[in-house]
């Protein structure tokens, strides 16, 4: 439990993070620094976005599947770290 | 009922059976070539034979049928969670969560992912995978091959009755809506049930005006104010002047007082430069040019008449088709006339008839479009009857460029807000032309045709890359044109700068010449009738020319004819000499 703790809080520190959420398999926000609808929002849009990325990669070639998922916009970059059951995204702001 | 018929033979009368047997070849006939008959045929060599291998192919159109679509918004909601969590509530949404984290599997997918997380992380923080590596190099763009242009939308007039689309006005800011006024220009050919409306599009929805602007009467013209995107003035068919806000609604604001309105359609009304961006002024044919103040439109602030003879004479006044306001000259303006003429008027003088400046005429028919060109405010372009023409302001006897006479009316056009020699016209057989003098004095670089009916209506965005024209039958057509027709090229002022000073010089030697040759025949015409002093009316001497120059032209005519003649027979001489020649060789 508390390394959990020390894990994300170790994440949010980096230069440049702007928001972590942590989402379940039923798109439901366990942790998260951003404010409810941010979170909300964040948490239903990518958890689709991430299953469709999945499928897709799987359908390619079912041997492979997702291991990390990369949106560089330009604002920021959200990065998705999708598991079976929990989801891990972080919002950062790039470098420049 | 079975119909039979029996038929017996004995086996003794069928006759003998076949019997087959082998025999050599026997030669029956032979006829053997005979070659006198070739005499009777001609060989032909080469032979050329077509031949055409290809699959046989039919070219078939499909278009959908269209249909209407709206847009909606979708309102999300927080989900996902299980039945006996209210999401509302803060307690049972912590309780979950807090139940989640203390799950073992929770914790170690979080560690994994973490690590792998602060990999990407650290990754981003490290290098900026997207620099730009040689940005101080600047960008050679190639000038792509031809110039093009391609629709991008089409905006038809939703009403069964369909009416001209007679005015376009691009939206300052951002140029993403159209103002198109819609009106019926032919005369006595409005129905009861043809609609008064002028629409607004967004560009992006072809299907449904934004808005809708009901006017009293037919809008001819319409323009946004370049200061305040929400206001609009509108010149209407019976003569009043409107405005609409957009954020009150479709009907007018107020509306200019019928008795102190034009007499005529007003066929332009422009926004003036002014503190409070309130100001505008109209044209119409009746032969007014009215200035007003949108505070208060139940009289015009300003009237001047388009008298020639400047003496405010309503019935000798010019009927103003077209008007021409440039901002950074503020106290001159134009006015193109039905008559061909271009008016140049000061508006700060003091008098009404200090007020027109000078005339420049040229043109053989109304003039639909004038304008300035917005990198050489001295030269202006006008577009009438067939041709288009540049003048300079200097020159007041001639333009000094111009198009050839086409086959078709034109009727209207502008200048290439981006390139200083690049200008549009279209025509009424719908045609869209686009003019480069620098690449091509004789014909337009680019020409496209439209639609089907006539254009009437031309505009061109501010950033010169989009046009919009409106048709006969209300269709507002958007076009992209090739940005190799909307960016600046290199040199290219200066280019311009130096055809137009070409030009105008040309034609001053031309009118300085043409002054000369007036100056010596009014000498010499002054000193014949000086000596036939009792025969000096100017009817006789009239009469005198007429006969004169028709003696002139017999004669030219006659010395044409014997020249011919002479050629003719210089010709024969010398055929005959070759026939004689060959005859001599042979």
């Amino acid at each position: 439990m508390a390394e959990v703790e020390e894990t994300l809080k170790r994440i949010q520190a980096h230069k440049g993070v702007i928001g972590t959420i942590v989402v379940n398999a039923e798109g439901i926000p366990i942790r998260t620094t951003l404010d409810s609808s941010t979170t909300v929002q964040y948490a239903g849009l990518l958890h689709q976005l991430t299953m469709k990325a999945r499928s897709t990669v799987r359908d390619i070639d079912p041997q492979n599947d997702l291991t990390f998922l990369r949106i560089r916009s330009k604002k920021h970059e959200i990065m998705v770290a999708p598991d079976k059951e929990y989801l891990l995204i972080v919002i950062q702001n790039p470098s420049e | 009922m079975e119909i039979v018929y029996v038929y017996t033979k004995k086996r003794s009368e069928f006759g003998r059976q076949c019997n087959f047997s082998d025999k050599p070849a026997e030669l029956h006939v032979d006829i053997l070539p005979d070659p006198s008959l070739t005499d009777n045929f001609i060989d032909r060599d080469p032979c050329d034979v077509a031949i055409q291998c290809t699959q046989e192919m039919s070219e078939h159109e499909v278009n959908t049928e269209r249909f209407d679509c709206e847009p909606c918004g979708i309102n999300h909601v927080e989900g996902g969670w299980p039945k006996d969590v209210n999401s509302q509530e803060m307690e049972q949404t912590i309780r979950y969560r807090k139940k989640v984290e203390k799950d073992e599997n929770y914790v170690n997918t979080l560690m994994q992912l973490g690590s792998h997380m602060e990999h990407c992380i650290r990754q981003n923080n490290t290098i900026d995978i997207y620099q730009e590596y040689f940005e101080e190099e600047e960008i050679v763009e190639e000038m792509e091959g031809q110039p093009s242009a391609k629709t991008v939308n089409v905006f038809r007039d939703p009403n069964e009755v369909k009416r001209t689309a007679t005015s376009l006005s691009w939206h300052p800011d951002g140029s993403c809506k159209l103002a198109v006024a819609y009106s019926s220009m032919e005369f006595q050919k409005v129905t009861k049930d043809m609609s008064y409306d002028s629409y607004i599009w967004d560009l992006e929805n072809t299907n449904k005006p934004e808005m809708t602007l009901k006017p009293v009467s037919p809008l001819v013209c319409l323009e946004y104010n370049p200061k305040d995107s929400h206001i609009l003035i509108g010149g209407s068919y019976n003569g009043q002047i409107a405005y609409w806000d957009t954020r009150k609604g479709s009907q007018p604001v107020e509306m200019s007082a019928v008795e102190h309105s034009h007499r005529d359609p007003v066929y332009k009304v422009i926004w003036l430069q002014s503190k409070t961006g309130t100001d505008s002024f109209s044209a119409s044919t009746d032969g007014q040019v009215l200035w007003w103040d949108i505070r208060k439109m139940s009289e015009p602030t300003e009237r001047l008449v388009l008298d020639p003879s400047k003496k405010g004479n309503l019935d000798n006044a010019l009927g103003a088709f077209s008007l021409e306001f440039e901002t950074t000259m503020p106290t001159k303006f134009m006015v193109g006339t039905e008559q061909g003429v271009v008016v140049s008027c000061n508006r700060k003088a003091k008098t009404p008839a200090e007020k027109i400046v000078c005339t420049y005429s040229g043109h053989y028919g109304p003039i639909y479009a004038l304008q300035r060109n917005p990198f050489f405010p001295k030269n202006f372009l006008t577009v009438a009857d067939w041709t288009a023409r540049i003048w300079s302001e200097d020159i007041r006897d001639s333009s000094i460029m111009w198009t050839k006479y086409h086959m078709a009316y034109l009727s209207d056009g502008c200048w290439s807000p981006a390139r200083p020699s690049v200008f549009f016209t279209v025509k009424m057989d719908g045609t869209l032309d686009i003019w480069d003098f620098l690449f091509k004095q004789n014909d337009p670089t680019l020409s496209l045709k439209v639609c089907d009916e006539a254009l009437y209506s031309l505009r061109v965005q501010d950033n010169g890359r989009f046009l919009g024209c409106g048709s006969q039958l209300g269709t507002a057509t958007l076009l992209e044109i090739s940005s190799g027709l909307c960016t600046l090229q290199k040199n290219e002022k200066a280019l311009a700068t130096a055809m137009f000073e070409r030009e105008t010089k040309r034609e001053k030697i031309l009118e300085a010449c043409h002054r000369e040759m007036r100056l010596k025949e009014r000498s010499r015409s002054e000193q014949s009738k000086e000596d036939e002093a009792k025969d000096g009316e100017a009817e006789e001497s009239a009469e005198e020319l007429v006969a004169c120059a028709e003696r002139e032209f017999y004669e030219v005519v006659e010395a044409e004819m014997k020249k011919r003649g002479k050629d003719d027979k210089k010709e024969k001489e010398k055929y005959e000499g070759k026939d004689g020649c060959k005859e001599k060789e042979s």
